[in-house]
């Protein structure tokens, strides 16, 4: 019983950061639009980004949640222990690329390709990452740093590549596309015409469930999350530091590695400009911020910015606001979280201590 | 402002001040009252509450009780900038400049309104340098130069802003003998202009060389004032340590002849400082091997060495029959080395996660927290209430966090996890510092029970009285060397304090 009063409290303590970061944002958004000098007023903007989604726009929610959801936790792994894998969005793409290359091959018969070019993906995203991790641990070199400079190499690898081995097909350069035989049908719960949800879009159940469980219940875990909340303690206790950040730097590549995945299989079959989705490496560190970095949180993140972005598709035909105004949104939404986590935690630290007072004094005296 | 030569500075006192931490009096009952004019030494071991004590001074703290008077005035400052306000200036131990910008940069930085950032601020910086003979060059860049001349600029900093009493926070620490003599010497200089300085310190040479009064804290609150020339060393190290506490007397020698820990010509050597000198000493099974010595004097070092945290530049380190040099801390943890870290914040818990998870830390690999690559929640939280149980931690539950728990709580909920397990050599530093009377005499009671059931320890004290009663033997370490070993059955605290010192009184 006690476990499940002390679940519940801690649930709604969480959510008020997230709460009142999303009401301050909806202030400042409406805001921006209010002196934006268009002709739609705030309210025009709510009622649409607040409409019931279309059937469409419902399973673009889903899809994008997804991607961005397996983004968040890549970048999680790095943040709960301190780490700051800034690079989930060049990690993904170069894994992108090398797994549309090699599945487009069709070297493998049936579901053994789509496996092996998720393994690849995978792989390229954490030997991406495993560069940074490298630089960091025998050359000091700040993990921010080399991860944001190996987001801009990576696409330009790609390009690289792209451009001498792809295949032209009108304005665009692409990868050779997959086989029917690798396609995987998606579930289209509102008809063809309303797209589907891609199967693969469960590797974000997935991955969820193993951070989850990778933190909460293995040694590993514990490890990653002591370095995080004190290094020196975690030193004291015998992590091994570099070790550490070369094992987190690689898993959190290696998920970054599945970001467009399930897009990939689902939908585009092919690599090219116009098919892959960027910037979800950096919306996912954004939720994961949002999400503190927690496996249910950031679904929650997810979902949210993911309803946010394809709900503002809209908003340029039902009124004369930009959909980008949505970008504001979300940024404020990070920024504002980031500061309410600090004060709820503060709060939550001398609340905790003042009840242990009440309850049994000699705790904090002796 | 720069102050002309004949003003002098004004009389600080400070009366009956306290400070509450949560679970923690920091000060109670302070009172120190420093003349213009004059070398202030405050003196007491780390943990005595010294540096609360000059944050309060300084404005970065509030008092819960008492009242800072400057000259007769009473002020509360609100932050550092009240304090520079009425004259008062602090140098702080680790230094705080930008070490990209020049000396004259870093001097002005933050005081751009005195005297503007051009040739006034120049004119102003040389003066000073010149005045109080700070051979420093305003151009030269902060990076070039070396510790002393940092602790010269970071004094000017605080005399360009008008101080006139000055707090330096163990401005020797980072200084060799020589730069220890220099920096004396602009010391006396200030002194001779009119200003105050408040001196802190643990080393007793320096301050018998250099103070004009002595104030000696302990425990919080301040227990006696001297004046060097009519108090010896000896007598200092007595009123630092005190000898009011239960007696933590050990009975017979539960010693044994197997050897469990040595170490061969351990050294370190921290940039060009050797740190750890030659270290050779032994602990055989069911010993408690003392380390006495004034902080600071390479004990923290030799115990992060044993823990695998630091590499020693040379010399081996044998566990029983395994050479552990080159093992790593969690490797020497699952060979059953024990660890009672001295900041038990940094090193010793994880202050926002529950006890339980806290029993855990150190012990991540091992029964009863856990299987294989799984972590045993459920035998982790059964032994957590076992410790809670046993070493009396007072806790409501052990999903409470570690932060909202007193220091004693804390500590006994590290020495039940440390004791756990059976290890096999207990590395114990300042294991009951911080902790209340009762709970100091539990945990001695377990250092006993598990001496006599063979445990080896190094116990490294502040605690004379602490030392003499639980150790089989004592070694005394002096400037990163062991300088000799006593019997603690005819040992006196006095002889000790000799030996820690340097052999003089």
């Amino acid at each position: 019983m006690g476990w499940l009063v002390r679940a519940a409290r801690s649930t709604a303590t969480g959510l008020v950061a997230p709460l009142i970061a999303i009401l301050i944002s909806v202030i400042a958004t409406s805001l921006v639009i209010s002196i934006s000098g268009s002709d739609s007023g705030i309210g025009d903007f709510w009622r649409v980004m607040l409409s019931a989604p279309k059937d469409q726009t419902m399973v673009n929610i889903v899809n994008l949640a997804g991607e961005l959801y397996i983004a968040a936790v890549a970048a999680a792994i790095g943040f709960r222990m301190g780490l700051f894998n800034i690079g989930v969005e060049g990690q993904y793409g170069l894994a992108a690329y090398v797994g549309a290359v090699f599945a487009g091959g069709m070297f493998l018969p049936g579901p053994l390709n789509i496996i092996v070019a998720i393994l690849l993906a995978v792989l390229t995203g954490a030997a991406w990452a495993g560069i940074a991790a490298v630089l960091k641990v025998y050359r000091g070199v700040s993990e921010v740093i080399t991860t944001l400079m190996l987001n801009a190499i990576g696409p330009i690898i790609v390009t690289h590549f792209l451009n001498r081995y792809g295949q032209q097909t009108g304005y665009e350069i692409q990868t050779k596309p997959i086989g029917r035989s690798s396609w995987i049908a998606g579930w289209a719960p509102f008809g063809q015409d309303n797209g589907q949800i891609w199967t693969l879009g469960l590797i974000a159940v997935l991955v969820g469930a193993g951070f989850w469980l990778l933190l909460n219940r293995t040694r590993l875990g514990f490890d990653l999350r002591a370095t995080g909340a004190s290094a020196t303690a975690a030193a004291a206790s015998g992590v091994g530091a570099k070790k550490m950040v070369v094992v987190a730097m690689l898993l959190s590549g290696g998920v970054a590695g599945l970001v467009w995945i399930p897009e990939f299989f689902g939908g585009a079959h092919t690599y090219s400009s116009a098919t892959f989705t960027s910037n979800l490496g950096f919306t996912g560190l954004a939720v994961a911020l949002l999400g503190r970095n927690r496996a249910g949180g950031m679904a929650f993140g997810a979902l949210l910015f993911s309803w946010l972005t394809c709900q503002s598709d809209a908003l340029q035909i039902q009124t004369d606001i930009a959909p980008q105004i949505v970008e504001i949104t979300q940024g404020i939404t990070v920024l504002a979280v980031v500061v309410a986590y600090e004060l709820v935690q503060r709060y939550r630290a001398g609340a905790e201590q003042r009840a242990v007072a009440a309850v049994l004094p000699e705790a904090v005296s002796a | 402002m720069v102050t002309s030569e004949t003003a002098l500075a004004p009389l600080v006192e400070l009366r009956d001040i306290g400070k509450r931490f949560p679970g923690v009096v920091a000060n109670h009952d302070v009172n120190v009252t420093i003349r213009p004019g004059t070398v202030h030494a405050l003196v007491g071991e780390n943990g005595a509450g010294k540096s609360t004590l000059m944050k309060i001074l300084y404005g970065v703290q509030r008092p819960d009780d008492g009242t800072v008077l400057v000259d007769g005035t009473e002020h509360a400052f609100k932050s550092p900038s009240d304090a520079i306000a009425v004259g008062i200036g602090m140098v702080f131990q680790h230094f705080m400049l930008a070490d990209n910008l020049t000396v004259l940069e870093n001097c002005v930085l933050g005081a751009e309104r005195i005297h503007g950032i051009a040739g006034k601020a120049r004119a102003a910086f040389v003066d000073l340098g010149q005045r109080f003979g700070f051979d420093l060059d305003p151009d030269a860049l902060v990076e070039d130069l070396g510790v002393a001349a940092r602790q010269r600029l970071e004094i000017v900093k605080v005399l360009y802003r008008g101080a006139q009493v000055i707090i330096l926070d163990e401005p020797t620490a980072v200084l060799v003998p020589q730069e220890v003599d220099q920096l004396f010497t602009n010391l006396r200089d200030l002194r001779a202009s009119g200003h105050s300085l408040l001196f802190i310190s643990h080393k007793l040479d320096e301050v018998l060389a250099i103070a004009d009064d002595i104030t000696v804290m302990r425990r919080g609150t301040t227990v006696g004032e001297a004046k060097p020339g009519s108090v010896t060393k000896r007598q200092l190290a007595e009123l630092m340590v005190g000898s009011e506490l239960p007696s933590p007397e050990t009975a017979e020698s539960t010693v044994q002849t197997r050897m469990m820990l040595s170490l061969a010509g351990v050294s370190l050597v921290v940039g060009e400082r050797s740190v750890l000198d030659g270290i050779d000493l032994t602990i055989h099974k069911g010993e408690v091997l003392g380390i006495a010595g004034v902080e600071g004097n390479g004990q923290t070092e030799l115990v992060e060495v044993i823990m695998g945290m630091t590499k020693p530049t040379s010399g081996a380190i044998v566990l029983g029959d395994v050479d552990v040099t080159a093992m790593s801390t969690r490797g020497r943890r699952e060979a059953g080395i024990g660890y009672i870290p001295e900041d038990r914040q940094r090193h010793g818990l994880l202050l926002d996660a529950p006890l339980w998870e806290n029993r855990i830390l150190g012990h991540q690999t091992q029964p009863p927290n856990a299987r294989g690559p799984w972590i045993d929640r459920r035998g982790a939280r059964r032994d957590t209430e076992r410790i809670v149980e046993q070493y009396d931690v007072r806790t409501p539950s052990i999903d409470t966090n570690a932060r909202a728990l007193s220091g004693g709580n804390q500590q006994k909920l590290i020495v039940g996890r440390e004791m756990s397990g059976d290890p096999v050599l207990l590395m114990a530093s300042h294991p009951t510092r911080g902790v209340d009377v009762g709970a100091q005499a539990a945990i001695w009671d377990h250092i006993r029970d598990a001496r006599k059931a063979g445990l080896a320890v190094l116990l490294i004290s502040a605690d004379l009285d602490e030392l003499i009663g639980l150790s089989d033997t004592i070694e005394v370490i002096l400037r990163g060397r062991l300088v000799g070993t006593f019997d603690p059955t005819t040992v006196t605290p006095a002889e000790l304090g000799t030996a820690m010192t340097g052999g003089h009184d």
